[in-house]
């Protein structure tokens, strides 16, 4: 049989779509992307969730108030001291209970060690997603010592329900303030190689500077929090702006860049790594004494009305909103979590770069996929 | 010229970055001991560094008598989440004709447990607590549904101290 000859101008092209996922390695959980291209160009990104919808707003429809707390470290598991917190800080806000001093100083360490891992964890996976592979090993290392101080303190390394409403669940170790000190001091000397190893990469730089562009008018009308936010420029720092658990009275930055690309966005977060080390050294120095957790009923109940607390999580702002009957059931308690929300910026800074570079987008942007699905 | 200049400028520096990042790696290939933080798990079987405070299997504590605290509030089984506590509970006739609530069965289903220490903080006794014990997987489910009462285990009695105050 005879080929036909067929000149380049008869050749049709068409658009292609891929699926990325939900099964792949570069989005880090079960997230599918429907990716238009032409030729290596993006055309159209459409995000599609759903693949790990557990329910857990309306599993806190048939649970107490303290039990729903640990279904929240289930949704962003890689920060779940925080959505401990947020969750914790709502009911106190509603029951108005007040908090000992040591539980706030507590709460505010773990929580800072927790975004420290979580900035690890994702510094090493986008590295990975980039290319390089040591970095991951690194990261993960360096993430295992944190993760051990939780294991001794909290009793678990990834879902603690350690903050409840009214303190902590037990107190820490007696030792652990020395080894918290020795920690620190490590991380710092880690901090280091992985500038040496990863930012002054000029394959690094080259694959982040001036791809993935977010404007500060995008980011603010997507709704995007957190770090992602703050590379645009935008000053959206809970911590900063509404303080809880008395981070009005610790010293440390906001830390905020104009450059909007993906090299800004991974400038912050090493940033924020420094400025959370610095706040735990601030409060390990003068750790208050006293009652670690105010005792309260078997079966908490809230007055009825409507609630509404934020905190900073380690991607962006985390938000509880809770309605209540007066029963000891919240009639409704709906979770605004920041990676629903960042997820939109995918498409917008994505559209007309190569496909490559999506996956690097996707990276910086720091997705967790349970935290979007709930 | 200048053009020319800045491009090899460039790729010094491409080189200089890199190297700089596989002086790193070297570094680590010469001294892998610096970085190691795993351990030989089955090999260390007989002394794993688990921390104390690690959140494993519940047990109810019993003491060398065979007597345990647990009064059969079901508390634990109230403050459960995911309903792994089940208190069975008999009424049992005292020597003073008085009717008794004495614990019968305490239920634990391990394949439903998330380890989030609900329980242990609910018990106004201390009955109950966590072990270390982290290998849980088995072969059969139902193996993971346990009684945790031992056979023949009873309350322990409490210290008759009120009537000592009283004197």
């Amino acid at each position: 049989m005879e080929n036909p000859i067929v000149t380049p101008s008869e050749l049709k092209t068409e658009e292609f779509v891929v699926n990325i996922g939900p099964q792949h390695p570069a989005t880090h959980g079960v997230l599918r992307v429907e990716a238009t291209l032409d030729g290596e160009i993006i055309k159209d990104v459409l995000p599609h969730l759903g693949y790990i919808h557990r329910g857990i707003e309306k599993m806190t429809e048939s649970l107490g108030y303290k039990q729903s707390i640990f279904l929240t470290s289930r949704m962003d598991y890689l920060s779940a001291h925080i959505n401990n917190h947020v969750c914790a800080l709502a009911i106190e806000k509603a029951a108005q209970i007040e908090v000992p001093a040591r539980a706030k100083a507590i709460r505010i360490i773990m929580d800072e060690l927790q975004r420290l891992t979580s900035h690890e964890l994702w510094w090493g996976s986008c590295a990975m997603d980039i290319g390089a592979v040591t970095p991951f090993f690194l990261a993960f290392r360096d993430r295992e010592r944190i993760l051990e101080l939780f294991e001794q303190n909290t009793g678990n390394r990834l879902t603690m329900s350690y903050i409840i409403p009214g303190g902590v669940m037990n107190d820490v170790r007696p030792d652990f303030v020395p080894k918290l000190k020795a920690l620190i001091k490590s991380i710092k000397e880690y901090r280091k190689e992985y500038d040496q190893l990863i930012t002054g990469n000029f394959i690094f730089q080259h694959r982040t500077q001036g791809i993935g562009i977010l404007s500060k008018e995008q980011a603010i009308s997507l709704g995007c929090t957190g770090p992602t936010a703050r590379a645009s420029g935008l000053s959206c720092d809970i911590r900063k702006l509404y303080p809880y658990d008395g981070y009005e009275k610790l010293d440390f930055k906001e830390v905020i860049d104009y450059g909007c690309d993906n090299w800004a966005r991974y400038v912050v977060r090493m940033e924020e790594m420094n400025q959370s080390i610095h706040i735990i050294e601030q409060l390990l120095d003068n750790l208050p004494t006293g009652d670690y957790r105010t005792k309260l009923k078997g079966v908490l109940k809230l007055p009825a009305g409507e609630y509404y607390q934020r905190v900073e999580s380690a991607r962006g702002e985390l938000g509880v909103y809770i309605v209540s009957d007066g029963g000891a059931k919240p009639y409704r308690m709906k979770f605004r979590t920041p990676c629903y929300s960042n997820l939109g910026a995918v498409k917008p800074i994505s559209v007309g770069m190569k496909i490559a570079d999506l996956m690097a987008n996707m990276a910086t942007i720091d997705l967790v996929i349970p935290d979007m699905d709930r | 010229m200048k053009a020319l200049y800045n491009y090899l400028k460039e790729v010094a520096f491409a080189f200089v970055s890199l190297a700089n990042g596989l002086l790193l790696t070297l570094k680590y290939f010469v001294t892998p001991w610096k970085s190691i933080i795993t351990e030989n798990y089955p090999d260390n079987r007989a002394n794993p560094s688990v921390a104390d405070e690690f959140a494993g299997e519940v047990i109810l504590i019993h003491d060398e008598n065979n007597e345990h605290k647990c009064t059969a509030c079901t508390l634990c089984q109230l403050a459960c989440p995911n309903n792994s506590i089940q208190i069975i509970s008999k009424q049992v006739e005292t020597e003073d004709g008085k009717k008794k609530k004495v614990l019968d069965k305490w239920v634990y289903h391990l394949e439903m447990c998330t380890f989030c220490k609900q329980c242990i903080d609910a018990c106004p006794q201390d009955a109950i607590k966590m072990t270390n014990s982290y290998e849980l997987s088995c072969f059969d489910r139902s193996t993971l549904t346990k009684i945790l009462n031992q056979p023949g285990s009873k309350l322990k009695e409490k210290p008759k101290v009120t009537a000592k105050v009283q004197e």
